[in-house]
C-alpha cells in the first residue's frame, strides 16, 4: 500500500530517498497479565530514548513516535458503553485507530467506504468513537498536517471464525477501504490512513514528539487502560516532513534500521502476483493488491510484506525468519535441521537486507530479531516479576538492581520472544529448532535441491580464431585497456584491480565515445543511514548463492517437496555451466525446460530497429514462460557482421520488468549469456536488473586466447577461476557497499541511480530507477551500440588489427577525454611556479573550454552576467574568500611527509585550511615552526580507522571532518599495506611498523543516523570549539542525508563528487561509483532550504574543483566552502601518475621511499599561488555577475543558464532544470550558513566533573569525585579529557589523578577519549561504545552492589567497545556485546564474554577474555595480543584466522613454577606488564587478570588465579601472523624503532 | 604493466657510436644500437604513467607506453602493430628526430628520460629484419584519384594512408629519385637510403604510384592535376632557403646547405652530379646556422675532409640544463650536441656575419661580430658588441639558416592558393584545405620548416581530410 504524505518531488528532492531509524524498545509481563504499568513504562522508554531521536527546524516537530497496545478491552468498553456501543466479548470486536481527512467531504467518503466494506465483507459495524487529542504539543509546521482521529468498532460477523480468520479477514477490510480512497480524486484522500485494526491489538503514533505521546493522546495515561505488553518506537529521519502515517509501530511491528533492497523487495512482491494462491486467504487474495505501493518507508513496506504472510498462515516468528534469516550460508556452527530450514526458505523468498533491529507483536507474541550482521543494538532484561523491557539502549527504566535476573542482548540473527499465552520466553534456540523441525526440510530439499554442481559434466564452446574474438571484442565495446587493466590483471591475481587518483572523464552522456549502458548508471551506496559491509572481513555474512528458476508460490507452506530449484554457488557461469543449463531438461525429470532467446536482431533494421527487436523479445519470453519453459537464457552470442546485440543490459531489464509487469516474472529463471560483461560493474548491473546468473562467454574466450601471454603461466582453467573469483569479489564489494549480504536480494534490487539517460526511457526499461538529469533515450543507445558493430566489421585500418584504445584510466590521445592532460597539468604547473597569474588565466581558460569536448555538467552551464557589472574592488577582498577554501583530505602516509606538510603550512600562510586526512597527525606539527609557519592542519579527519585520534589530536583541530565517505571510493574502507607503515608513519598512527593497517569500510560507531548524532556529540565534547563537519558523496539521496546531519547537529557538510582522488582503491568503485557533484551539491541546497536547516550548516563542495569558475558555479549551485584535492597537489608537484598504491610516485608526492621523497618538487609558495590566482578568478566572475559579497551568490542558481545550442548527439537530451531550480524560501529562512547549532553540552555530567576536578587539572592534585549516573548521561569523560589533553597532551596526567566513582547506567560513549590520568569507575551497566577512541585512561565497570546475578553471565558493556581506542587500560566484570576492541591500537582491556566480531581490525594492544566469545573473533587483527579462556575447547571454530595463529601461551611453564604468593594478587596487579610481546604470555596474563580481580573483584579472575595450574592450559593466545613477523623485525635491527633523524626539521619543506 | 620500479633500478643506456676516427671515413650509418636484452631492459624504466606525458610530446602521439611495455615483455611483434598505428615511418624517426617525447617523458623531470627513440628503432628495426612489415592492401577501392605533390615524409605519409583508405594514389616527385628530403637533405651517414627504397616498396605493393623527374608547375602544368585527380594534396616541402644579404654575398665557395648535403647524397649514390662540385676537402669551412641542417653540414664536411669546421650561431648559446620546473614537459631551449658536432667542430653563439671577404671572387675569410641580445618589450633585441669584430679563415661557407617558405614560383602561382602571412600555403589542421576547391597541403609547405616527425603528423591529418573530403567520412586515424 501506499501512504505517501511527505510533499511530492520538487527539483531535486525526491521522497523517496528519506531514511529512518530510530530508538525502539517494549515492555511487556511475561504472564500476560494487563495493567496500565507497561503502557506507563512504554510513555517512559520514549522519553528516555529522546536523544536517539531528532527535532528539525521546529522544535516541537519531532519525526514521529508511537505505542502499541494489546486491546484494552475494559477502557474501551467503559467508553464505548458512554457512546451507546455494547462491545462484543473480546476477541469479537476489533477496533480500528483511524486517521481521517481534515477535508470534510473528504472524510465523510472515507468512512463511509470503510463501513461499506466492513458489511461487504459480512462484518458488523458498531460504531465510532472520536479519540480525544490534545494538540498544544504539536509543532507549528506539523499542525496542517494533523488528521482528525477516531476509533471505529467493529463486530464479527456470524460466518467468521474468531481468532486468525476473523484478523485476516480486517486486514481485507482495511485493505480495499484504503485502496478505495486512495484511487479516487479526493481533496486529502492521502491523510485516510489505518494504523491498525484489530482485535488484538491498537496504535497509537503521531507526528509528536515521542515524549508527548501521552500529552497528546491522554487517554494513554488514563490508568483504565491496560494491556500486556507495550511496544514503543522513535523515529529519527532524515526530513521532517510530517508524515503521521510513517510513524511506528506499524500494525505488527517497529523497525530500527534500514531495508537496502527495498527496490527488488518490491519488485519480486509485484512479480509474485500470477503464481501466488493461498489455502488461508482464498479468493480474498486478489482483494489485496496491490500489496505493496511506491512512496512507501521501508518499514512500512516490510509491515505490508509481513501483514501477507501473517494472513497466509505464517505464525510471526516464522515469518520474521523468513524474511530476515540468519546467515546460513556455510555456517559451520548452525544446527543442520535449521540450515536446511534457511535453505529451502531462501527458495520461497529473497531476503530482507540490511542493519534491522526489529521488534514484533501480534498481540499474543511479541519479540525482537535482529540482522545477520548485528548492525542495530537491542538491549534487554528480564525482571524477577515476570517482565522483560527490551529497548535500544540499557537504563531507559529505572529497575532496581535486584529485581533483574537477567541482562543481555540480541545477537546478530536472533530472535528473542515471549510467548504470552504460554507464559514464557522462548529463546533463539527453541524457537528455531521448534520451526526448522515442523517439517522435513531437508527431506524436501534433498528431493527438490539441485546443485548445478551436481549436474553432469557438458561440453562448452571453444574460443574461436583471433580475428573473429577481435570483431566480437570491438562489437561488444572492449577496449586495449580492457584487456590490459582488467581482464589480464584479474587473470593473473584473482582480485579486482586497484588505481589510484579519481575520475576525470566526461560522463558518458557527454563523452563523444561510443559507451556502453553501464556507463551511464552509478552503483548507490551506503552512508550515514545505514552502514556498508566487511565483505573480507566479516565475509561470513555475505552469500553469493543464487537460485535460477521459477520460484515456488510464497504462501503455500505445505508442499514443500514438489517444486524443483536450480541453486548455484554464485552467479558467474563458465561455459559448461551455462551448458549444463542449457541442456538440464534432459537431466533432471524434465523438471526444468530452458529456452534460449537471442538478444540479436539484422543490422539492415538499423538503430531504428531496436524498439522494435526489444519489444519482440520481451512478448517472445512471455510467449516461452507461458509454454512452460521456466528458465530463461537471454544470448548474444548469435551476433555477427549481419547481426546486432540488443545491448544485454537493456534486455535483461526489459524482459525482466516486462515479466513482471506479466506476473510471470517468479516463475521462470533469467540468464544472462552475454558478451558484453567484463568488468565488476557490468555483472552487477546484470544482477541489479533481474539476472540471477551471468555467462561471460567473451570475456572468458578474451581469456583462452590471453592464455601464452600471461605471467606467471597458468593453464585457461586457472586463469578462468581468477577471472571468476575476481568478478564475485568485486560483486560482493558492490553489494557490500550498499549494506548488503546475499546476491539473491541484490537480484533485481536496482541500487544504481541513471545519469543522463532520459527519464521516459528509464521508467520504461529499468522501472523505478532514479536520475536526475534526462539524457539519451532507446535510439541514442542504438545509435551507439551500431556504432561498435561498425567499427567491428568495417574497414577502419586503426581496428583491423587493435582494440580501440579506451584511455578511461591512462590518458591516451585516441581515447577518452580528461580533464588533466599533459597540456593542463603543465599549463597550470608552470603558472604556479612562475606567479604568473596570466599564464594560470591560460590554463584556466584550457579547463574550462568544452567547445570542443565537453568534460562535466558544468560544462554546459553559462553565466547570467549582470548588465552592469561591479568594478573588481567592490568585490569582497581575497582575504575573506581565501577562508573558504580548503585542501582535501589526503593522509600522511597516502602522501610524503613533504607534500602534507607543503599543502598544510601554504594554506596555514594563507589563512585557509588543510586537512589531515584518516592518518592522525604528528604532534610535532602543532607547535609552529621557527620560520614562523605552522604545519598543523586546521582540519582533523575521523575516519572509520580511527588511525591516531587521540584526545591530543582532537583538541588541536579547528574542524573535526568526519568521513563517511570518500569520493572515489564511496562505502568501502582502506588498506595501507604493511611495507607502507614505516616507522614513522606507524608512530604517527599509533601502530606497528611493517604491520597493515585496515579501515573498515563503515564506521563502527555509526550505523545509523542517531549514532553519528552520538559521534558529532562525542567530538564535540572533546573540542567544543571545533566545528564538526560531515563528510559525504554525491549520489541521488544526498541531499535527505545532509538534511539528518544537519539535525544531528553537525556544524558542516562536505559533498564530495565522484571526481574525488584516492592512494588506492578498486578502479569498479573510482570508475562507477558516485555521482558528479554538481547533482548532489544542488540536492543538498535544495533539501536543505526546503527543510529549513540550511542556515544551521556549512556546506562545502569537493571533488574535482579545479578553476575559479568551478568555484563561482559551486557557489552558485549553493556551496559555502570549497575543497580542492588534486588541483592543490598538482600545484605541489603531482604529475598524475595513478601510481600513488604502488609507491613509486616519481615526484616524491605520493610515497614513503626516501630516495622519491628527496624528488619532491613543491614548494608552499605554488600552492599559495594556485589558490590566490583561483580567488583572483573567483573575484572576477562576482564582479562580472554583479554579487558585492560571496554569501550573496550561494544558492543563485538562477544566475546559471544551461547551453541551449548544444550540437553533441547524445547531451542534446540533457536537462537540468531540476538541477538549477531555486527551492522555495520564505523570509526569514536562511540561504546560506549564517547560524550555529545547539550541541546541548551545557547540561553534561562532565562539567560537574570539570568543576570538582580542578585542582588537577591546575595543579596535578589528585581529585576524587563521587556521582551517579543515568543513559542519558551520554559521552562522560570526553569533555574532561579534552581539558586534560589541551593541557597535557597525550602524555597527560599520572594515573588515577582524577578518580571518578559513578553508579547507575551510563549512557552511550561512557569513557570516549578517556585521558591518560583519568579514572572512571562505574557500579552499573553501560551502553555502547564505552572507552571509543580511549586516549590513556582507565575504566572499571562491575554491577551494582544490589545486584545478585552473575556478573559473568550477563552483559556489562554495550557493542563496539573501545573502537580506536589509543591507550589506556579497561576492566569490565561481565559480558560485551558485538565487535568488543574493534580498531584497538593500544588499550588494555579485560572482559568475561563478548559477542561476534571481538578483536576485529584490532592493530595493537591487550585483549583477556574470561569467557566465550562469539563468532568471528579476530578478523583482519593485523596486531596486538588476544588471551581467551577456552574451557570447552570451541574457541577455534568461533576465530577468524585469516590473519592470526592461535597457540598456546609461550612462558607457561615459568609461570606455574615460580607462583608462590598464591593470594597477593594486589602484588601481581601492581607489577609492571612486560613490554616484549614476542614473550612473557603468560605473566602479562596473569597480571592483566590480577588488576581485573582486584579493580572488579571478578569471580572468573579469582578462579583463574586460584586454579591457575588447570585453566593457564586452557587460554589460547591469538598472535597476529604480521605482527610477529613486525615484532621479530624490529628485535633484529633495533635502529630501526628510532624516529629518523632530520626528518622533523624538513616539516619547512 | 612495465616494471614497476624498473626507473629506480635501471639507468639510462642509449645506443652507441663507431668511434670518431673511424665513421669519419665513411658516410655510412654509424650508430651501435644496445643488444635485445638492453633495449629490452630499458624499456623497463617506462613508469607507465596515467598521464603519459611523452604520448602528448611526439607529435605523431605514439602510443609509448603501451609499446614500451610489450617490448620490456619481449612481445615485438605486437610492439610494432601498436606503433605502426600511429606512425608510418618508425624507421626514419627512430633515427632522426629529436625525439621531443623523451623531452616530455615524466623521468626527464627529475631523471633521465627514457630512451624512446632507440626503443623505437629497435622495434622497427626487428620488424624488417623478421618480415613482419607487410604491405597493408585496402579490401575495397573507392575508385578514387588523389595525386600527392612531393615525395618527402609528409607525402608519403599522405600517399600511404590514402592507398590504405582504396584511393588511387600518383605521387609526383621533381627529383630523379623518390623520398624528398629524406633521400637528399639527410645525410646517409644518418639514414642510409636502403631504409627508404623497402618502404617504397611497401607503399608500391599498396597501390601508390610514384613519377619521379615530375616537377609540377615546370615539367607538367600544375592545372592538369586538378582536371585528372579527384582531390591533389601539396606536399612539396619548405625548399625556399633564408639568404644572408651582406657584402661579399656574391663570391664563389658561398653555398645553400642542402646544395651541399644534396651533392654528398647523390654522390654516395652513384648519381651524376650535374653541376660544380661543391668539396670541403682541404677547406677551412664555415656553416652558418646552429640548427640541424647546419649540424649534417658538419659532419659532412669533416668526411670530405675538411681542414677545419666552424659552426656560427647568431642567437646566444643556450643553457646547458634547462630549468625544468619551468619547462618540463615542453620542448626546452637548452644546449644540444650532435654526434657530428663530436667529430671535430668549433662552435660560436652569439655572432652575426658583417661581410664576406674574397679573393678572385672566391670567398677566404668571413668578418663576423659579436651581439648580444636583451629583452625588451617581451622580445628579443639584438644588438652589435662595440669592438667585437673579428675575422675568420673560410674557403667554403654553407648558409644553414633554414627555410623561408614553399617556393612560390611555378606550381604554387599556378594554382593559385591563398598564402598565410609566412609566404606559407594557407590551410588549417583541422581540414588541410587550401584556398583552392579539391586542393589540400600539408608538411613543410603548409607548415614551415620543421621536423620529419611533423611531416609524418601532416600528412597523415592531410590524408584523413581528403578521405573525408571525397568520401563523407573517414575511419582514417588522425
Amino acid at each position: 500500500m501506499s501512504i505517501t504524505c511527505p510533499p511530492p518531488a520538487s527539483g531535486l528532492y525526491d521522497p523517496r530517498n528519506e531514511h529512518d531509524s530510530c530508538g525502539i524498545g517494549f515492555v511487556v509481563d511475561i504472564k500476560n497479565r494487563k495493567s496500565h504499568q507497561p503502557i506507563r513504562q512504554g510513555l517512559e522508554i520514549l522519553a528516555n530514548l529522546s536523544h536517539r531521536g531528532a527535532v528539525g527546524a521546529d522544535p516541537l516537530a519531532g519525526d514521529g513516535a508511537g505505542i502499541l497496545l494489546q486491546v484494552p478491552d475494559g477502557f474501551l468498553r467503559a467508553e464505548c458503553a458512554e457512546l451507546g456501543i455494547a462491545l462484543p466479548p473480546v476477541g469479537d470486536y476489533a477496533v480500528g485507530m483511524i486517521f481521517l481527512p481534515r477535508d470534510t467531504h473528504t472524510r465523510a467518503q472515507s468512512e463511509a467506504a470503510l463501513q461499506r466494506t466492513i458489511a461487504a465483507e459480512g462484518q458488523v459495524l458498531l460504531g465510532w468513537r472520536d479519540v480525544q487529542t490534545d494538540n498544544s504539543c504539536l509543532g507549528r509546521s506539523v499542525r496542517p498536517s494533523e488528521p482528525v482521529i477516531r476509533q471505529v468498532f467493529v463486530k464479527r460477523g456470524a460466518q467468521c471464525p474468531s481468532g486468525d480468520p476473523f484478523e485476516r479477514k480486517l486486514f481485507v477490510i482495511r485493505k480495499q477501504a484504503h485502496h478505495a480512497i486512495w484511487n479516487r480524486e479526493l481533496i486529502g484522500r492521502h491523510q485516510f490512513y489505518i494504523p491498525s485494526f484489530s482485535a488484538r491489538t491498537l496504535v497509537y503514533k503521531g507526528m509528536i514528539l515521542a515524549r508527548n505521546i501521552g500529552v497528546y493522546y491522554p487517554e494513554l495515561r488514563d490508568p483504565r487502560m491496560e494491556s500486556a505488553l507495550a511496544l514503543v518506537h522513535q523515529r529519527f529521519s532524515t526530513n521532517t516532513f510530517p508524515s503521521w502515517s510513517l510513524a511506528q509501530p506499524f500494525r505488527y511491528l517497529c523497525h530500527n534500521g534500514e531495508i537496502n533492497t527495498l527496490r527488488g523487495n518490491i519488485n519480486w512482491m509485484l512479480a509474485r502476483r500470477h503464481n501466488m494462491t493461498s489455502a488461508t486467504l482464498g479468493a480474498d487474495l486478489d482483494k489485496l493488491w496491490p500489496l505493496i505501493g511506491d512512496g512507501a518507508s521501508d518499514s512500512a513496506t516490510f509491515d505490508n510484506a509481513l501483514e501477507l504472510l501473517l494472513a497466509g498462515g505464517y505464525s510471526l516468528p516464522h515469518a520474521m525468519m523468513l524474511m530476515v534469516p540468519e546467515a546460513w550460508a556455510d555456517n559451520p556452527l548452525m544446527d543442520a535441521r535449521r540450515r536446511a530450514f534457511y535453505e529451502y526458505h531462501a527458495a520461497l523468498m529473497e531476503p530482507w537486507d540490511g542493519p534491522a533491529a526489529i521488534a514484533f507483536t501480534d498481540g499474543r507474541r511479541i519479540g525482537a530479531t535482529l540482522d545477520r550482521n548485528g548492525l542495530r543494538p537491542a538491549r534487554y532484561l528480564v525482571t524477577s516479576d515476570d517482565q522483560v523491557i527490551l529497548s535500544s539502549e540499557m537504563g531507559v527504566l529505572s529497575v532496581p538492581e535486584e529485581k533483574i535476573v537477567k541482562k543481555w542482548r540480541l545477537q546478530p540473527g536472533k530472535m528473542l520472544l515471549i510467548d504470552l499465552e504460554q507464559g514464557r520466553i522462548v529463546d533463539d534456540g527453541e524457537i528455531k529448532e521448534q520451526l526448522a523441525s515442523a517439517h522435513p526440510y531437508q527431506f524436501w530439499l534433498d528431493a527438490t535441491q539441485i546443485r548445478l554442481a551436481d549436474l553432469p559434466p557438458e561440453v562448452g564452446p571453444m574460443a574461436p580464431d583471433i580475428q573473429t574474438l577481435l570483431r566480437r571484442q570491438q562489437a561488444f565495446g572492449y577496449t586495449q585497456e580492457d584487456l590490459r587493466a582488467f581482464l589480464t590483471p584479474m587473470a593473473i591475481s584473482g582480485e579486482d584491480p586497484i588505481s589510484s587518483m579519481g575520475r576525470d572523464i566526461p560522463p558518458a552522456v557527454l563523452s563523444s565515445r561510443p559507451k556502453l549502458l553501464y556507463d551511464y548508471f552509478k552503483q548507490k551506496f551506503a552512508q550515514v543511514t545505514n552502514p556498508p559491509i566487511d565483505p573480507i572481513r566479516e565475509e561470513l555474512v555475505m552469500s553469493l548463492v543464487s537460485f535460477i528458476g521459477p520460484r515456488p508460490n510464497l504462501l503455500d507452506l505445505e508442499s514443500g517437496g514438489t517444486h524443483k530449484r536450480l541453486e548455484v554457488k554464485r552467479p558467474i557461469l563458465d561455459n559448461v555451466d551455462l551448458e549444463r543449463v542449457r541442456r538440464i531438461e534432459y537431466h533432471v525429470d524434465r523438471a526444468f525446460r530452458t529456452a534460449t532467446l537471442s538478444m540479436g536482431y539484422s543490422v539492415e533494421r538499423g538503430a531504428e530497429g531496436m524498439a522494435r527487436a526489444l519489444e519482440d523479445l520481451c512478448r517472445e519470453a512471455a510467449d516461452v514462460v507461458r509454454q512452460g519453459y521456466n528458465i530463461l537464457i537471454l544470448s548474444d552470442r548469435a551476433l555477427d557482421a549481419d547481426h546486432i546485440a540488443i545491448p544485454a543490459l537493456l534486455a535483461t531489464a526489459a524482459v525482466h520488468h516486462h515479466l513482471i509487469r506479466t506476473g510471470l516474472r517468479t516463475e521462470v529463471g533469467l540468464v544472462v549469456e552475454t558478451g558484453e560483461a567484463k568488468r565488476v560493474h557490468e555483472f552487477c548491473l546484470l544482477a541489479g536488473y533481474g539476472a540471477e546468473a551471468i555467462n561471460p562467454w567473451l570475456a572468458l574466450d578474451t581469456l583462452s586466447a590471453s592464455i601464452p601471454h600471461l605471467t606467471p603461466r597458468m593453464s585457461e582453467a586457472e586463469a578462468n577461476e581468477h577471472y571468476t573469483k575476481a568478478i564475485s569479489k568485486g560483486i560482493l564489494k558492490v553489494m557490500s557497499k550498499m549494506g548488503i549480504s546475499t546476491y539473491q536480494s541484490y537480484c533485481g534490487a536496482q541500487i544504481f541511480e541513471a545519469v543522463g539517460l532520459a527519464s521516459e526511457f528509464v521508467e520504461r526499461y529499468f522501472t523505478g530507477t532514479q536520475g536526475v538529469i534526462e539524457g539519451i533515450g532507446l535510439m541514442e543507445v542504438a545509435q551507439e551500440t551500431l556504432r561498435r558493430h561498425r567499427q567491428a566489421y568495417g574497414n577502419a585500418p586503426l581496428y583491423r588489427q587493435h582494440l580501440d584504445v579506451g584511455g578511461e584510466l591512462a590518458f591516451r590521445l585516441r581515447g577518452e577525454d580528461h580533464a588533466w592532460t599533459p597540456e593542463t597539468i603543465s599549463l597550470l604547473q608552470h603558472a604556479v611556479r612562475s606567479g604568473d597569474y596570466e599564464q594560470f588565466k591560460v590554463y584556466s581558460r584550457v579547463m574550462n573550454d568544452q567547445s570542443d569536448h565537453l568534460r562535466n555538467l558544468r560544462g554546459l552551464f553559462e553565466f547570467r552576467f549582470a548588465s552592469e557589472p561591479l568594478s573588481l574592488d567592490e568585490v569582497e577582498p581575497a582575504a575573506d574568500i581565501v577562508r573558504r577554501l580548503a585542501t582535501g583530505a589526503m593522509s600522511f602516509g597516502s602522501i610524503s611527509w613533504e607534500a602534507h606538510t607543503t599543502l598544510a603550512i601554504a594554506m596555514n600562510r594563507l589563512g585557509a585550511k588543510s586537512n589531515t586526512g584518516e592518518g592522525g597527525e604528528d604532534p610535532v606539527r602543532y607547535t609552529p615552526l621557527d620560520s614562523g609557519d605552522s604545519a598543523r592542519s586546521a582540519i582533523k579527519q575521523v575516519a572509520s580507522g580511527r588511525f591516531g585520534v587521540t584526545a591530543e589530536y582532537l583538541v588541536n583541530a579547528d574542524t573535526l571532518q568526519i568521513k563517511m565517505a570518500q569520493g572515489a571510493k564511496p562505502g568501502e574502507g582502506g588498506q595501507l599495506p604493511g611495507h607502507k607503515v614505516n616507522d614513522w608513519i606507524a608512530r604517527v598512527r599509533h601502530s606497528t611498523p611493517g604491520v597493515g593497517l585496515i579501515s573498515p569500510p563503515p564506521h563502527h560507531d555509526i550505523y545509523s543516523i542517531e549514532d553519528l548524532a552520538q559521534l558529532i556529540f562525542d567530538l564535540k565534547n572533546v573540542n567544543p570549539k571545533a566545528a564538526i563537519s560531515v563528510k559525504l558523496v554525491s549520489e541521488i539521496g544526498v541531499g535527505t542525508v545532509a538534511a539528518g546531519v544537519a539535525k544531528a547537529h553537525a556544524d558542516h557538510v562536505t559533498i564530495s563528487g565522484e571526481d574525488g582522488g584516492t592512494g588506492a582503491s578498486p578502479i569498479t568503485s573510482i570508475q562507477n561509483a558516485g555521482s558528479p557533484w554538481e547533482i548532489g551539491l544542488a540536492e543538498t541546497h535544495q533539501t536543505l532550504v526546503r527543510n529549513h536547516l540550511r542556515g544551521r550548516i556549512a556546506v562545502q563542495v569537493d571533488g574535482g574543483l579545479r578553476t575559479g569558475r568551478d568555484v563561482v558555479i559551486g557557489a552558485l549551485l549553493g556551496a559555502d566552502e570549497f575543497g580542492f584535492g588534486t588541483g592543490a597537489l598538482i600545484s605541489a608537484g603531482c604529475v598524475m601518475m595513478r601510481k600513488c598504491h604502488l609507491n613509486t610516485c616519481p615526484v616524491g608526492v605520493a610515497t614513503q621511499d626516501p630516495e622519491l621523497r628527496k624528488r619532491f618538487p613543491g614548494q608552499p609558495a605554488h600552492v599559495i599561488n594556485f589558490f590566490t590566482f583561483l580567488v583572483q578568478e573567483v573575484r572576477e566572475l562576482m564582479a562580472q555577475l554583479g554579487f558585492r559579497t560571496f554569501d550573496q551568490m550561494i544558492g543563485r542558481s538562477d544566475r546559471l543558464d544551461m547551453r541551449r545550442a548544444i550540437h553533441h548527439w547524445k547531451a542534446r537530451g540533457l536537462d537540468f532544470t531540476r538541477l538549477l531550480a531555486v527551492p522555495l524560501a520564505p523570509p526569514g529562512v536562511a540561504t546560506y550558513h549564517c547560524e550555529e547549532q545547539q550541541h546541548g553540552l551545557d547540561a553534561v555530567l562532565d562539567h560537574r566533573l570539570i568543576a570538582k576536578a580542578l585542582p588537577a587539572l591546575e595543579a596535578r592534585q589528585p581529585v576524587r569525585i563521587e556521582t551517579p549516573i543515568r543513559n542519558t548521561d551520554r559521552t562522560t569523560g570526553a569533555m574532561l579529557s579534552g581539558k586534560v589533553a589541551r593541557r597535557y597532551g597525550h602524555a597527560g596526567l599520572p594515573a588515577d589523578t582524577i578518580h571518578v566513582s559513578l553508579a547507575g547506567t551510563a549512557g552511550q560513549s561512557f569513557g570516549a577519549f578517556l585521558a591518560r590520568g583519568v579514572t572512571l569507575e562505574l557500579a552499573g551497566v553501560a551502553n555502547d561504545y564505552v572507552g571509543k577512541g580511549l586516549s590513556g585512561g582507565r575504566i572499571v565497570i562491575y554491577p551494582s552492589p544490589d545486584s545478585s546475578l552473575r556478573a559473568e553471565d550477563n552483559i556489562i558493556v554495550g557493542n563496539t567497545v573501545l573502537y580506536g581506542a589509543i591507550a589506556g587500560e579497561c576492566y569490565f566484570r561481565g559480558v560485551a556485546g558485538e565487535r568488543f576492541a574493534v580498531r584497538n591500537s593500544g588499550a588494555l582491556a579485560v572482559v568475561e564474554g563478548t559477542g561476534d566480531h571481538g578483536c576485529e581490525y584490532m592493530t595493537g594492544g591487550v585483549v583477556v577474555v574470561l569467557g566465550p566469545t562469539g563468532r568471528n573473533f579476530s578478523a583482519g587483527m593485523s596486531g596486538g595480543i588476544a588471551y581467551v579462556l577456552d574451557e570447552d575447547g570451541t574457541f577455534e571454530r568461533r576465530a577468524n584466522k585469516a590473519m592470526v595463529a592461535l597457540e598456546p601461551l609461550n612462558d607457561a611453564e615459568e609461570t606455574l613454577n615460580v607462583r608462590v604468593l598464591r593470594d597477593d594478587w594486589r602484588a601481581v596487579a601492581e607489577a609492571e606488564l612486560p613490554e616484549d610481546n614476542l614473550r612473557h604470555d603468560a605473566r602479562r596474563l596473569e597480571i592483566l587478570v590480577a588488576r581485573h580481580a582486584v579493580y572488579t573483584g571478578s569471580e572468573p579472575a579469582k578462579r583463574v588465579l586460584e586454579h591457575w595450574r588447570e585453566l593457564l592450559p586452557k587460554f589460547v593466545k591469538v598472535m597476529p601472523l604480521d605482527y610477529r613477523r613486525a615484532l621479530q623485525q624490529m628485535q633484529q635491527q633495533p635502529e630501526v624503532r628510532a624516529a629518523p633523524q632530520g626528518e622533523k626539521a624538513s616539516a619547512a619543506a | 604493466m612495465g616494471k614497476p620500479t624498473g626507473f629506480l633500478e635501471i639507468t639510462r643506456h642509449e645506443h652507441g657510436y663507431t668511434p670518431v676516427d673511424e665513421r669519419v671515413k665513411h658516410f655510412r650509418d654509424f650508430v651501435v644500437p644496445l643488444p635485445e636484452a638492453g633495449v629490452r631492459e630499458q624499456a623497463a624504466r617506462c613508469m607507465d604513467c596515467g598521464i603519459p606525458y611523452c604520448h602528448r610530446g611526439c607529435p605523431v602521439h605514439n602510443i609509448i607506453p603501451d609499446w614500451n611495455d610489450l617490448v620490456y615483455r619481449g612481445n615485438w611483434r605486437e610492439a610494432l602493430e601498436v606503433l605502426h598505428s600511429t606512425n608510418n615511418f618508425p624507421e626514419f624517426t627512430g633515427r632522426i628526430c629529436p625525439a621531443p617525447c623523451e623531452a616530455s617523458c615524466t623521468l626527464n623531470f627529475n631523471d633521465q628520460p627514457v630512451t624512446i627513440k632507440d626503443i623505437e628503432c629497435a622495434i622497427i628495426d626487428k620488424g624488417w629484419a623478421e618480415g613482419w612489415v607487410t604491405p597493408q592492401i585496402a579490401t575495397h577501392r573507392t575508385g578514387k584519384r588523389v595525386a600527392v605533390v612531393g615525395s618527402g615524409p609528409a607525402g608519403l605519409a599522405c600517399a600511404q594512408q590514402l592507398a590504405r583508405a582504396g584511393h588511387r594514389v600518383v605521387v609526383f616527385e621533381k627529383n630523379d629519385r623518390i623520398g624528398g628530403l629524406l633521400r637528399y637533405g639527410i645525410p646517409d651517414f644518418k639514414l642510409e637510403t636502403l631504409l627508404i627504397d623497402r618502404r617504397l616498396a611497401q607503399m608500391q605493393a599498396e597501390g601508390v604510384e610514384f613519377r619521379p623527374n615530375s616537377h609540377v608547375g615546370v615539367d607538367i602544368p600544375a592545372r592538369q592535376l586538378l582536371a585528372e585527380f579527384d582531390a591533389v594534396a601539396l606536399a612539396g616541402g619548405a625548399e625556399a632557403p633564408r639568404d644572408l644579404t651582406v657584402p661579399g654575398r656574391e663570391l664563389g665557395g658561398i653555398y645553400f646547405a642542402m646544395d651541399f648535403l644534396t651533392q654528398q647524397n647523390r654522390r654516395v649514390a652513384g648519381g651524376k652530379i650535374a653541376a660544380a662540385e661543391i668539396l670541403a676537402t682541404d677547406k677551412d669551412v664555415v656553416v652558418i646556422g646552429g640548427g640541424d641542417t647546419g649540424s649534417d653540414c658538419v659532419g659532412t664536411s669533416i668526411r670530405q675532409g675538411a681542414r677545419s669546421v666552424t659552426q656560427l650561431e647568431i642567437l646566444p648559446k643556450p643553457p646547458e640544463k634547462e630549468n625544468k620546473l619551468l619547462t618540463w614537459p615542453d620542448w626546452p631551449l637548452k644546449l644540444r650536441t650532435s654526434s657530428s658536432h663530436e667529430e671535430g667542430c668549433d662552435r660560436d653563439w652569439a655572432v652575426t656575419t658583417k661581410q664576406f671577404i674574397g679573393r678572385e671572387d672566391r670567398v677566404t675569410a668571413i668578418e663576423v661580430t659579436r651581439v648580444e641580445w636583451q629583452q625588451a618589450n617581451g622580445r628579443q633585441i639584438m644588438a652589435e658588441v662595440p669592438g667585437g669584430a673579428l675575422e675568420l679563415k673560410a674557403d667554403l661557407v654553407l648558409l644553414a639558416m633554414g627555410f623561408v617558405h614553399p617556393v612560390q614560383e611555378g606550381m604554387l602561382r599556378e594554382l593559385g592558393v591563398a598564402l598565410d602571412g609566412r609566404g606559407n600555403i594557407a590551410a588549417s589542421t583541422d581540414d588541410y584545405q587550401t584556398s583552392v576547391n579539391k586542393i589540400f597541403a600539408a608538411g613543410d609547405m603548409r607548415r614551415g620548416q620543421s621536423l620529419v616527425v611533423w611531416a609524418i603528423r601532416e600528412g597523415r591529418q592531410c590524408a584523413r581530410a581528403v578521405d573525408e573530403w571525397l568520401m563523407g567520412h573517414s575511419e582514417l586515424p588522425r
